[in-house]
Formats: structure tokens, sequence, C-alpha cells
């Protein structure tokens, strides 16, 4: 039987989407900030933040009144609460992302410390996940959901590797560079914690298809992989 | 609230004897939206959607004062047809009540009633209300069958089905699913949502989350009175009177 709530359904998904595409391009915008050391790149991430603060207001909303009027169960339930968690995870990604907008602003106006390699890698790298699990929520597609979470070691490698090249290389024997050291640190970091929301995006959806639980066990995924 | 009012209570007073059954109700209905009357058993929620259609008039040693719109016109002015009336707002029941008819004569009755003879108009808009009330495909091949042998749910679409056939403006449902099982349930649920594209909507009915899965305005009624009237949305997630949040979260008495 056809059912009025599945367009209301249908709306909160494109919502979500939408939602991760504002933030899916914050990210760039802000690192591409970073690679031309643009303050104009960097306050655009700023303003676009509220956009997406909106969007999550308006998502937990929508949950909110399909949850009280609707009396979701099963499959309707667990799509309307993860949206409501998918949405406090892309926003957070996109505070993030004007974190790093925040430190594109400190080190603009002086030369880059080095030349950019392990962060270009970890953006790109984000970027992917956050693509594939915006693509993963689409197609309600639990293998793909799965290769995000598997992939979120590698982000974790090259911000130890930015961590130690930075700290090893340039903080601990000259501490002068500390002022540009620190930014890219940081950086690093903050983009890790993005692909970290990416990571709880992708348990959620297999949570919301197959109703399983995989949060916290991610080492199970590892070794059926 | 810009939408347009297609009905409108002022100032209703109701009693059965000297039992004061409804106190001073003012409320809208809009048109092209679903209203929900709900509120516990003896609240005076079936009281006012009778007077809607000025059905309480069947009623002995009844008296009733204020006034009640249909558009501009006060539809209990005396020089108002309460038959007409009662065309131009339909009313489908908590009991599916067919005549024990044809499913066809059941439809066509209220047709022949209001003067119409011609025989493929009768029979064209037979087949447009079945199919507006999705009964269509079920009986399409049985239409001279005996109504009374369709399922409860079959019947109350039918039943709406009769309402629709003589072309009423707003359509009354008093409790349409408090026979029906669950599926049939469901089916009418549907239907109530795509008949308001066409028809003002107002149904009163004991289940609460019926009234959050299908209306867009709520009126919350308690002894007579009418305590709180909002969107629907606002009603179910953020009532504003504390006896509508003990009422719609079952904390009530």
């Amino acid at each position: 039987m056809e059912r009025y709530f599945d367009e209301e359904l249908a709306g909160l998904k494109n919502d979500i989407l939408r939602m991760g595409g504002l933030v899916e391009n914050a990210i760039i915008d802000s690192v591409d900030g970073l690679k031309r050391l643009s303050i104009p790149a960097a306050e655009k991430v700023i303003v676009m933040d509220k956009a997406i603060d909106e969007f999550e207001l308006k998502i937990d909303e929508t949950c909110l009144d399909l949850l009280a009027l609707r009396q979701p169960v099963a499959l309707d339930l667990r799509f309307i609460t993860m949206a409501m968690k998918i949405s406090t995870d892309l926003e957070r990604m996109a505070d993030l992302a004007v974190d790093i907008a925040q430190r594109v602003l400190e080190l603009a106006g002086q030369p880059l410390l080095k030349p950019l390699e392990d962060i270009p890698a970890l953006t790109e790298l984000s970027q992917q996940m956050i693509r594939d699990v915006l693509d993963a929520f689409v197609k309600e597609d639990v293998a793909l959901a799965k290769s995000v979470i598997l992939r979120d070691t590698e982000a974790d490698a090259l911000r130890d590797a930015v961590q130690s090249e930075l700290i090893n290389e340039y903080i601990s024997k000259n501490t002068s560079t500390i002022p540009r050291a620190v930014p890219l640190l940081l950086i690093a970091r903050h983009l890790e914690r993005i692909c970290d929301h990416a990571t709880n995006i992708a348990e959620d959806i297999i949570y919301m298809v197959e109703a399983k639980v995989v949060k916290h066990h991610s080492e199970k995924l590892r070794d059926e992989h | 609230m810009d939408k347009q009012i297609r009905m409108k209570a002022e100032n209703v007073d109701f009693y059965y004897g000297k039992t004061h059954a409804l106190k001073k109700i003012n409320m809208d209905i809009y048109a092209n939206q679903v209203t929900a009357i709900i509120g516990p058993s003896g609240c005076g929620k079936s009281t006012f959607i009778r007077l809607l259609n000025r059905m309480n008039e069947l009623i002995p040693h009844s008296i009733f004062s204020g006034r009640v719109f249909l558009d501009c016109n006060n539809i209990f002015s005396p020089v108002v047809d309460p038959v007409e009336i009662r065309r131009r707002i339909g009313m489908v029941f908590q009991k599916p009540n067919p005549f024990p008819k044809s499913i066809f004569e059941n439809i066509a009755y209220g047709l022949q009633v209001n003067g119409i003879k011609d025989k493929s108009f009768i029979e064209h808009k037979v087949v447009e209300s079945l199919k507006k009330a999705a009964l269509w495909a079920e009986v399409e091949k049985r239409l001279h069958a005996s109504a009374l042998a369709l399922s409860g749910g079959q019947q109350q679409r039918l039943c709406i089905a009769r309402a629709l056939a003589v072309e009423p403006e707003v359509i009354l449902f008093d409790e349409p699913c408090a026979s029906l099982d669950p599926i049939s349930t469901a089916k009418i649920e549907e239907l109530i949502l795509e008949l308001k594209k066409s028809y003002t909507i107002v149904i009163v009915t004991h289940n609460m989350q019926q009234a959050a899965r299908v209306s867009d305005y709520t009126a919350f009624f308690l002894l007579g009175e009418l305590i709180e009237f909002d969107k629907t949305q606002n009603i179910f997630t953020a009532p504003k009177d504390k006896r509508t949040e003990a009422y719609i979260t079952g904390r009530f008495g």
C-alpha cells in the first residue's frame, strides 16, 4: 500500500543529503583556503556555517514531528532516529571545517612552514569518506558504509604522520616554528575528527538498514574483512 | 494561520435537557485541511461534529444557541434547508451503515433522493465515487451484489463513496475506524489524506494516534469546553495547556 508517510520520509532523506552536500563543500573550501592561504576562502566557510546550522534545526524538528505524529516502528523508526544522529554528526563536521578555516586565518600572511603532503592526502580521504557515507545513506548500502568505517584507521595514521613530522622535524628543533606548526597540527586533528564523524554516520547507516549495532565494535568489521 | 476558513463555530452552546454539553465553543475549520477532534468520552466531541450538519435537530429536548457558518452562511438560519446542508456537509459514521441494497444502489440512492434521474449520469457518478473512495478495484465486477456482503472496511469505504456521490464540500467522520481492523484503518486513513485535496474534513476520534497521523489541526475538548485548538504538530509536540498534555500523554485523571 502506498503511504503518504513515505513522501515525508523522502523529504527528510533529501534534507540530509542537501545538508551533507553543504558540509562536503565547507570542508573542500576550508582546505582550499589552506592551500592558497586565502582569507576570503576561510571567511566563506565561516559564513556558510549558518546555513548548515539551520539545516540541523530543520531536520531535528522534522524528526520530532514524525516521531510524535506518525508513531514510526521498525525501519521507519530506525531511519528517523538515525537521521537525527546523522544531522548532529554533519553539523559537527561543519564546525570542524570552521575550525580549519580559523587556523587558516591564523596562518595567512606568512609563508607555510613546509609544503603540504599528508594534509592534502588526509583531506582527500575525508572527502571520499563523506561522499561514500552519503552515498551509502541514499542507497542503504551496508557494504559501502563498512568500507567507510574501515578507512578510519588510515585517517588516524595520516594524522599521526603529520604530528610526528611537525613535532620531531620542526617544533623540537626550533621553537620559533611553533606559531606556524601548531595550526597545521590542529588542522590534521580536525580532519581526522571529520573522518571520525563520517565513521559514526556509517555505523548509524548499518543500524538503520540491518538493525545491527556495530558501534564500538569496529574490530569485528575488520576481522570480517 | 492564513488558511482559508471553510466553517466557523461561533459561541456554540448545547444542552441535552439540563446537561450543558457544549460551552461557548468558538472554532474555525480550514478548507482542504483535516481537523481532528479529540477528548475523553463525554467531552462533547460527537455532539459538536453533529452540530456541523444540523444532525442535533433530530435529538429531542435539546437546546442549541450560537452560530455555525459554512463559508459566510449561518447554517442554522431559518431560511436554510437542512437537507441541502447535509448534502453539502456529508457524514460518515462509526459503524458502517450501508443500506441493505446492492453496492450500486447504495451510491445511486443519494442522487435519486436529490432528484437526479439521468441513468448514464448516475452510472458515471457511481463509478467516480467508488474510485475516489479507493473501492472500485475491489467491487467493479460485483456492483449489483449486496453491500452487506462486503467486509467492514469495504462497507466503510462504500459509505464514504455514498457521501462523495452527492458532491459535498465538507465531510464529517465520526469515529470512522472504531470498528475496523488495523489494515482497514490504515486504508481509511490514507483515503482521508487523499480526500483532503478536494474536500474539507473533520474527524472525531478516540484514537489520539489516529488524530496525529491524519490531521492538520487538532481540537481538544474536555467537559464540553474547547481547551486547545492548534496545528496538530504543536498539539502533539508542545501543547500549551497542561490538560491537553495530560490527556495526550495518557496521564489523565
